[in-house]
Formats: C-alpha cells, structure tokens, sequence
C-alpha cells in the first residue's frame, strides 16, 4: 500500500512535470490525498487527466460566476478549483453556483471540500448524477462508491448551505427533557448552599 | 529586563545557522530523556558465527513497544560502499511498530536489505542501513577475541563501528504515514523514531562485535568494556538530501529555532543567576572543549571553523574565569551581548547552547512545541490585499529584495531530483543540463520575483485576482503569509547563490539531530557521529543528562 506522503509527492511532481506551477502542483499533491483519505479515487483520475491532457480542448476559468459555460471546450478541473478555493469568500453570497463542462470533476472536488472548511459552512456538490455532500473537509457523503474514473461532468452544481439544524424543534425539546433527567432537584437547603455564592446579591 | 527575540536576518543567515551546534533541544537527547523509564529488551539474537542473521532489540512501557529489526548479511569488500548509488549494505534495519510475528519478520528479511527498492509497510516507522567501519570492527574483533581491549586511541579517532547512510521515515517506501502515529505523547517532538532507530542500532554493534570474537575464540574472549561502548557513537554519511528539507518545511524549521531563540531570551532575562547553574555553565564549556580537540577532519573549511572555535572559546573561558562576575545582574544577557561582539558567529552558536544547559526548566516545555501541524498553515488567505503582502515582503524579506538577480552569480546553482536515486542535487545552471527542471528551492528569487510583479497591481487588489494571473508565484504567496506568523520559518539568503556552502543547510538540520564532530568531505557531504558519549540503554534509568560533556 503506497503511503499518504507518497500518494502526495507523485502527485505533486507529476502535475508539474504535466505543466502546472509549482504552487498548483503542491494544492493538486495535497488534494489527491485528501480524496484517497476519503476513499475516492484520487490516483486513478489524475493519472488518467495528466496522460491525456494534451488531447483536451481545456478552457482556464479565472472569475467564476453564478453561471459558467466553456467556450465549446471543458473547464480545466485544477484551474477552476484553485480560484474557486481563492474566491470563495466572495462565492459564499452566491445561493447556486453551476458550471457546464467540467474535465475530471473529482479533481475538482477537493477544492470544494477545503472550501467547505475555510467558509465553515456544508457544500452540496453535484457532478450530474453524483452527490457529494462536503462537511467542512471533514467527510464527505456521496451515492458515488465506484472507484471509476470520471472523464467529464457535464452538469456541475454547487449550493453553499446555511448552517440548519438536521432536526425540529420538538425532536430537541424532547431529547433535551430526557437530558433533565440527570439534574438534582433542589430543596431549600441545597438552594442556599449547592451554588456556592452568597445568600444575597445585594452585598 | 524585556530581552527581544534575536532577529531573525541576523540568526536565519547560512552562516550561522552553519553555525549552529547541538544542545538540550537536540533531538538525540530529548529522545533520551523521553525513553529512560522505558523497558529496553534484547528480544532476539540469532547471528552465526560471523555475526550475520536477524535480531531486534525493543523499548517497551505499559502495552506500547518499538522493536528494532536488523538484518545483517554478508557483503563482498567490492561491494561496500557509503555513497547513495550503493545498493547492498552491511547491515539493514527497520523500526516496528509493536512486536512482529515471525511472518512479518520473513517479509521484512526479503524487504528492508532492498532499503529504498523494497516495499515497507504501516507497520513499519523508520529504515535504515548502516556499514562497517571495516578498520575499526576488525581491530575491534581481534583484540576482543585475544582476551584483550581495542586500541582507544583508533576507536576515539573514528568513533564507531558502523556508519549509516540514510535513514528514513514519515512515510517513504510504504512506512508509517505520520499522522498515524503523531498523537502519541512519547513521540512529541521531531524524529524521535529515527533516533530511537540509531540508538538501538548502536548497541546491535557493540552486541554484533561481542558475539563475533565470542565465536572467534570461545575461551580467551572478552566482551567491549562497557566504558569504550558509552564512547563510541554511529557515524553518518549525509548529503545534499537533507538540505531542501528545511527549505521544504517552513513553520517546522521556524519551531525548532524559534525554541532555541526563545530559550536564550529567558536565560537572558535571568536577573541572578543561581551559583549551581553558573558553574553548570562553566563546567560544560570546560570540559567541551576535549569535544572540540578530538574532532577530526580534514577539510579545510572545517579545520578552519574549528581553529577560530578553539581561539574564541579559549579566550572565553580565561574572560569568565579572571574577569567576569556571575553576581552582577543579568549575567547571562552580558555573556551574550560579549561573545557576540567579541568573536566568531561559530563561537557565539556554542556558547548559546552551552548557555542552554543549565536550564531544564527553561528549555524542556519548548521540546515538546518542536514539531508542526504544517497542513494548518497550508491554505492561502486570498481574501486579504496585495498592500498586506507586500508589506509583508518589505518586512520579513527585505535584504532578500536587495539581492541583484540580473547577476550571474546569484542565479548561478539550480536545485534538482537526480532520476535515478531520487534525492536533491545542487549545480551551475551555465554548465549543466536540467534547469529547466528546477525543485522550487529558490525562495530569495522567486521571492523578488512576487515583489516585482505585485508592484504593477494595485494595492486594494484582493490576492485571490492576483493569484488567478500569477499562478507560477502561488508557492512563495504561500511561503510569505507563512513567514508573517512565523519569524524563523525562513533562510535568509539566497540558495542558488555562487557562494552558497549547501553544508550550512546540513549542518543546521545535524546540530538540532545532536550530532558531534561534523567532518565535511566536500562542500556538498559530510561525515558526523551520533551519540558518542551517551548512556547504554541498562544505563538510562538514571544518567548525566550532561553526558555529552563527560
């Protein structure tokens, strides 16, 4: 089994030997790794991207917008995730961010999930018919089990979600009243002197 | 008395961090002190008659346990070489992680002799291979086998019996990822597992030589007095791998210094300083200096270093002996402020970690602070302006920006990965081949390269639309904002510079290793020896946490 830090060196080196910079190479190399911890195949996709990169009309997205559509071409899934993960504090406003075209959407991915994490809020990531619910880079949940590679996402959308509880108001109150069921009730004495504070607040 | 920090222009120089010599933070003796309530055990010892065959050697506390796997086979005098295109060694080890079951033994035996062609796994932590000193072994197994002690005169002048090459961790080769390991509270602290690898290698070398003269004459044998063992080391051969790894690493190298400037801050606020830590003090500069005059070389840069050493600490002790006043106010400040202006940078380094010894209390919450969570620092804040940066450049790099890189000879070496071994080599960018493939190593360069070019953006320009033109200076946006929470984080000079001393890089990595007696065979390679001096492993319940001075 290649280790973690292998798994990022190769990735770093050989995205730059592909072409990127060497401050791109060091984001692919940690991203790649960020998915083969998440059990998505990371190695697989970048390995095939970079063999057939030169043969993709690739189309560079610099300012993205609330809706992006290539040029007849595909996005280049490195550069439109770097200046998504730059520009999210200004995409945070956006309620749905779609993109038409994305090349190898899984490598793409990771810059979403650390996105996740910088703006501390959920991201429901949508690459046609996968979902990819990103929790603050911590762990992702996803329909998507298959260690495929994924050439292109035709349909990308992205939804920034509020932090929401995940339950009603009546599922708390009523495991919040079970909670109670730990507390001590007070008599009178245990009133004076569980606390610990004087018997008046007008000292 | 507030006392600042030291400046990092002045402490981040290649000339003094060339400098720089071990101490308390060394990680050598900060492993020590972690492991001497450990069990240490000879598990197995199963060597033939000329020493060959597998044994491990463990450290053990509560249900956790390191064993030390070695291999030692047999090796053709042709085939023994220390340089990295060798491919055989002497001897072969791995650190496991818990106790092996014999089939995890049968799979290392076919793994670890290949070292950097083999295949290791998460069970594994560190590697290594070490040589013979094939001199000093044989004299050693000779007089041992005629019931008689080695000539201490060749073991001092050497210093061990093996030599390793290489050692490796975090992951290379299949081993242990890091993050597997780093919560455990005994490994705190840098390198802890690569030096409980040499420690318990050392003493597989005293027990190899024993057990050879043993078989060699079984009646008139006698085992190495266990005095000569204390002072013999390992040697290590190093090269230019190590260097970009300090480059590599920015916020580790910053806490590694930082732990140095910052326990020299206190010790120098120190208004009174105690009579048993003044002559604690003293005793160690003292009794160093047979450190200093046992180390040999025959380099000529070295001898130099170790001539002005000599001179400067000479002159030293006969000022603290006949002049200074350890009752006068914040003693150790004036020795700072003394040496600094007196004498050489190589002498101010000692001194500095002499002045570390007699404060435990100081230096020892810091050893602890000494490793990184380096993924933390690892995102751009590409919200924040291009006026921020380059005040941040203006501040932390301003003698870089004054470097002239229209000149040959500061753009005059490249830093590249050899293909067929993988490791960092440095070379003249006019007379080679390769530049084109350059490691990003030349920060000071690249560095000017961003201040230049963020001058034609305006300053309320967010970084995020700079970097989205600018993608080629994305890995020194990201150093910059690193260096503005971390003062140390940074070499200040250039390193691809006609006058760089790639040994200066080594030598800084080695002193915080705590190795003695640094040999420099080029500019580009050295010699060292580690743990020389140090207790055996029966001895570390209770020893001389000064034994390096001993």
């Amino acid at each position: 089994m290649k280790s973690l830090s292998e798994i990022d060196t190769v990735s770093k080196r050989s995205s730059k030997a592909a072409g990127y910079s060497w401050g791109i190479a060091e984001e692919i190399g940690k991203n790649i790794r960020l998915l083969e911890i998440f059990s998505l195949p990371g190695i697989k996709n970048l390995n095939d991207f970079l063999n057939k990169k030169k043969n993709i009309k690739l189309e560079n997205l610099n300012l993205i917008a609330e809706d992006n559509i290539p040029n007849n071409s595909q996005y280049c899934p490195v550069i439109t995730g770097v200046n998504f993960l730059d520009q999210i504090k200004t995409l945070e406003a956006l309620s749905k961010i779609k993109f038409k075209n994305i090349a190898y959407p899984l490598l793409f991915l990771p810059f979403v999930s650390r996105a996740s994490e910088i703006v501390g809020k959920r991201i429901l990531l949508k690459l046609d018919e996968y979902e990819f619910l990103l929790n603050f880079n911590n762990n992702i949940n996803s329909n998507f089990s298959k260690k495929e590679i994924i050439e292109i996402a035709k349909n990308v959308s992205i939804k920034i979600l509020e932090n929401e509880d995940s339950f009603n108001d009546q599922e708390w109150r009523e495991l919040y009243k079970l909670s109670e069921e730990t507390f001590v009730e007070e008599n009178d004495s245990l009133k004076q002197s569980g606390a610990g504070a004087g018997l008046t607040d007008n000292d | 008395m507030n006392i600042p920090l030291r400046n990092p222009k002045v402490v981040m120089k290649l000339s003094r961090l060339g400098s720089f010599h071990q101490s308390r933070l060394s990680f050598l003796r900060s492993f020590l002190k972690e492991f001497k309530d450990w069990d240490y055990k000879r598990d197995l010892f199963e060597l033939n008659k000329n020493g060959y065959g597998t044994a491990i050697f463990s450290f053990k506390k509560k249900n956790r346990v390191y064993s030390l796997i070695c291999f030692a086979n047999e090796l053709d005098e042709n085939e023994r070489s220390d340089r990295v295109i060798a491919t055989k060694w002497d001897t072969a080890f791995t650190l496991f992680d818990g106790v092996p079951t014999k089939l995890d033994i049968d799979r290392l035996k076919n793994e670890v002799p290949k070292q950097e062609i083999g295949r290791l796994s998460y069970k594994e932590l560190t590697l290594s291979r070490a040589n013979k000193s094939v001199r000093v072994f044989n004299h050693v197994v000779e007089s041992l086998s005629n019931g008689v002690q080695p000539n201490k005169e060749l073991l001092a002048k050497v210093g061990y019996l093996y030599r390793t090459t290489a050692v490796y961790g975090s992951g290379k080769f299949g081993l242990a990822d890091r993050f597997r390991i780093k919560n455990r509270e005994e490994i705190y602290g840098p390198f802890r597992l690569e030096m409980m690898l040499v420690y318990l290698v050392r003493q597989f070398t005293f027990d190899q030589v024993n057990h050879v003269a043993k078989n060699r004459n079984p009646n008139k044998a006698v085992n190495l007095d266990p005095e000569i063992c204390k002072s013999l080391g390992i040697g290590n051969s190093t090269g230019l791998g190590m260097a970009p790894f300090i480059v590599n690493h920015p916020t580790l190298l910053n806490n590694w210094i930082y732990a140095r400037e910052a326990s020299l801050k206190q010790i120098r606020e120190i208004k009174n300083a105690a009579i048993i830590d003044s002559n604690l003090f003293k005793d160690c500069l003292k009794k160093s200096i047979k450190n200093i005059t046992s180390w040999n070389t025959e380099s000529e840069y070295q001898i130099k270093k170790i001539k002005s050493l000599l001179r400067d600490l000479n002159k030293f002790i006969l000022f603290l002996d006949n002049e200074f006043d350890f009752n006068q106010e914040y003693p150790f400040n004036r020795i700072y402020e003394y040496v600094e202006e007196k004498y050489e940078e190589e002498c101010v380094e000692y001194v500095v970690s002499m002045m570390l010894e007699p404060y435990d209390n100081i230096v020892s919450p810091f050893i602890k602070k000494m490793s990184s969570e380096e993924d933390k620092y690892f995102n751009i804040p590409t919200q924040r302006k291009v006026i921020e940066l380059k005040t941040i450049l203006e501040d932390k790099y301003s003698e870089i920006l004054n470097i002239d890189f229209t000149k040959k000879e500061s753009n005059f070496n490249f830093w590249f990965i050899s293909k067929n071994k993988e490791e960092p080599r440095l070379a003249n960018r006019f007379d080679e081949n390769g530049s084109d493939l350059e490691q990003p190593l030349a920060i000071a360069r690249d560095i000017k390269k961003l201040y230049e070019t963020l001058s034609i953006y305006k300053d309320s320009s967010t970084i995020a639309l700079f970097l989205s033109n600018n993608s080629d200076l994305r890995h020194v946006v990201r150093r910059a904002f690193i260096a503005e929470k971390f003062p140390y984080s940074e070499i200040q000079d250039n390193t691809i510079g006609k006058e760089i001393v790639p040994i200066d890089m080594l030598r800084l990595k080695l002193s915080f290793f705590g190795a003695l007696k640094f040999d420099p065979r080029s500019d580009k390679w050295l010699r060292i020896c580690m743990f020389q001096g140090a207790p055996l492993p029966e001895q570390l319940k209770n020893y001389d946490e000064h034994w390096v001075y001993s």
